[in-house]
């Protein structure tokens, strides 16, 4: 059976640095839909252990308060990942990123290390979800397997800075160079029934051009965003909310499909537009996102 | 555990503690030195040395610059520093001495 929180909500994905006390005692006070707590790029070399301590205690004894719990550990090509897999789950992380993923197998490695974990530590078998992070064109190019690699994966994360390093360009601003990334992989991820998160928008300055970003990335089809300082998310959060026409609209197509469904009838129109079933699921999907952010009160 | 080598953890940063172990003269020497010391400084004494307890270090002098940290973390820097002293950043006890 499926895990319960695989599809849970996940508009905001807050990055945090495990090695700062500062920063991982109260985060929820911003109300992300998850934090992810670095062990990776944020904590220095020569702090990887003193961050693991800090990690294990925050996940223990830090009551989040419903805010989703994921670590992101080091990449499979350093000497941590195994004992960072081994605090996340001793810890009770909700869910595990993997960094630099490139291949399935990259997935089925972290598995394995994950299920001896799970035992060592007398957890449940399969409750730590995963989530895989594409950070290289090879990763980009598989992104469908590596959707497919586990019943643990929840979805894959673009990596934008790693990945245009790869790509041999850099972040411009435009959005242009991360074009077809974000569309292989949102295809990706939906083929195989995963979630799909943008990349971090570093610029703190630059708010209006960040909105622009998040509505694009809506538009696209991503279920939210990785995000890198509490201001961003109010902003992710209005635009991925349904906002309270679209909700009424959305209630108007399902009730009137179902009942014309019962006459017989096939296609006709609501508010003047022309509405035929191919409309039912994506409205269903609105007042799922409408229920889950907490803004609908009808009976759907 | 033995304290076989001076090892700090920790920074001066707000919320944050540093804690270094050195080895001892066959006891527990510890000093503390905090911002809310009147108004903490037991319960941050009564953590410290629990831990110390925890992982059976019972000769050491230990000393404690505290920024305002939490309980999580001032046990998080000192079993950090302790196991520093030893050498060993794998296979550690999570959920067993260290919780």
């Amino acid at each position: 059976m499926s895990h319960p929180y695989k599809k849970r909500l996940r508009r905001s994905m807050m990055f945090l640095n495990c090695q700062k006390p500062g920063l991982i005692k109260d985060p929820y006070i911003y109300k992300p839909d998850s934090i992810m707590l670095d062990l990776e790029d944020a904590v220095a070399e020569n702090q990887k252990d003193a961050a693991r301590y800090s990690l294990f205690h925050a996940l223990k004894e830090i009551d989040y308060r419903g805010v989703e719990r994921v670590v992101r550990i080091n990449g499979l090509d350093t000497p941590h990942w195994r004992e960072d897999i081994r605090v996340c789950v001793a810890g009770g992380a909700d869910t595990i990123r993997i960094a630099k993923t490139e291949s399935a197998k990259d997935v089925h490695t972290v598995e394995e290390y994950v299920l001896a974990a799970e035992r060592e530590f007398g957890r449940p078998e399969g409750s730590t979800l995963l989530m895989a992070a594409l950070e290289s064109c090879r990763g980009v190019l598989h992104a469908l397997e590596v959707c497919e690699s586990s019943d643990r994966l929840i979805g894959i994360a673009l990596s934008g800075g790693d990945y245009t390093k790869d790509l041999q360009t850099v972040i411009t601003g435009t959005g242009v160079e991360l074009q077809g990334a974000r569309q292989q992989m949102i295809i990706a991820a939906r083929a195989a029934g995963v979630q799909c998160w943008d990349t971090v928008f570093t610029n703190l300055d630059a708010m209006d051009v960040f909105e622009e970003e998040v509505r694009m990335i809506k538009m696209m089809g991503f279920d939210g965003k990785s995000l890198v300082n509490p201001r961003q998310i109010d902003v992710v959060h209005k635009i991925f909310t349904p906002s309270q026409k679209e909700i009424i609209f959305a209630e108007k197509v399902v009730r009137e499909i179902e009942e014309k469904k019962a006459l017989g009838i096939g296609v006709f129109t609501v508010d003047g537009k022309m509405i035929d079933i191919a409309f039912y699921d994506g409205a269903k999907r609105t007042i799922a996102l409408a229920k889950a952010s907490g803004v609908y009160e009808g009976d759907l | 555990m033995e304290i076989k080598k001076a090892a700090m953890a920790g920074t001066l940063e707000s919320s944050d503690a540093q804690v270094t172990v050195e080895p001892g003269n066959g006891t527990i020497e510890l000093s503390i030195e905090s911002s809310v010391i009147h108004q903490f400084g037991k319960q941050i004494r009564a953590t410290i040395l629990e831990t110390l307890g925890r992982l059976e270090v019972d000769d050491a002098k230990v000393t404690v610059v505290d920024k305002g940290a939490l309980d999580c973390t001032l046990k998080a820097r000192v079993e950090c520093a302790v196991y520093r002293s030893n050498g060993m950043t794998e296979d550690l006890p999570w959920g067993g001495v260290i919780r």
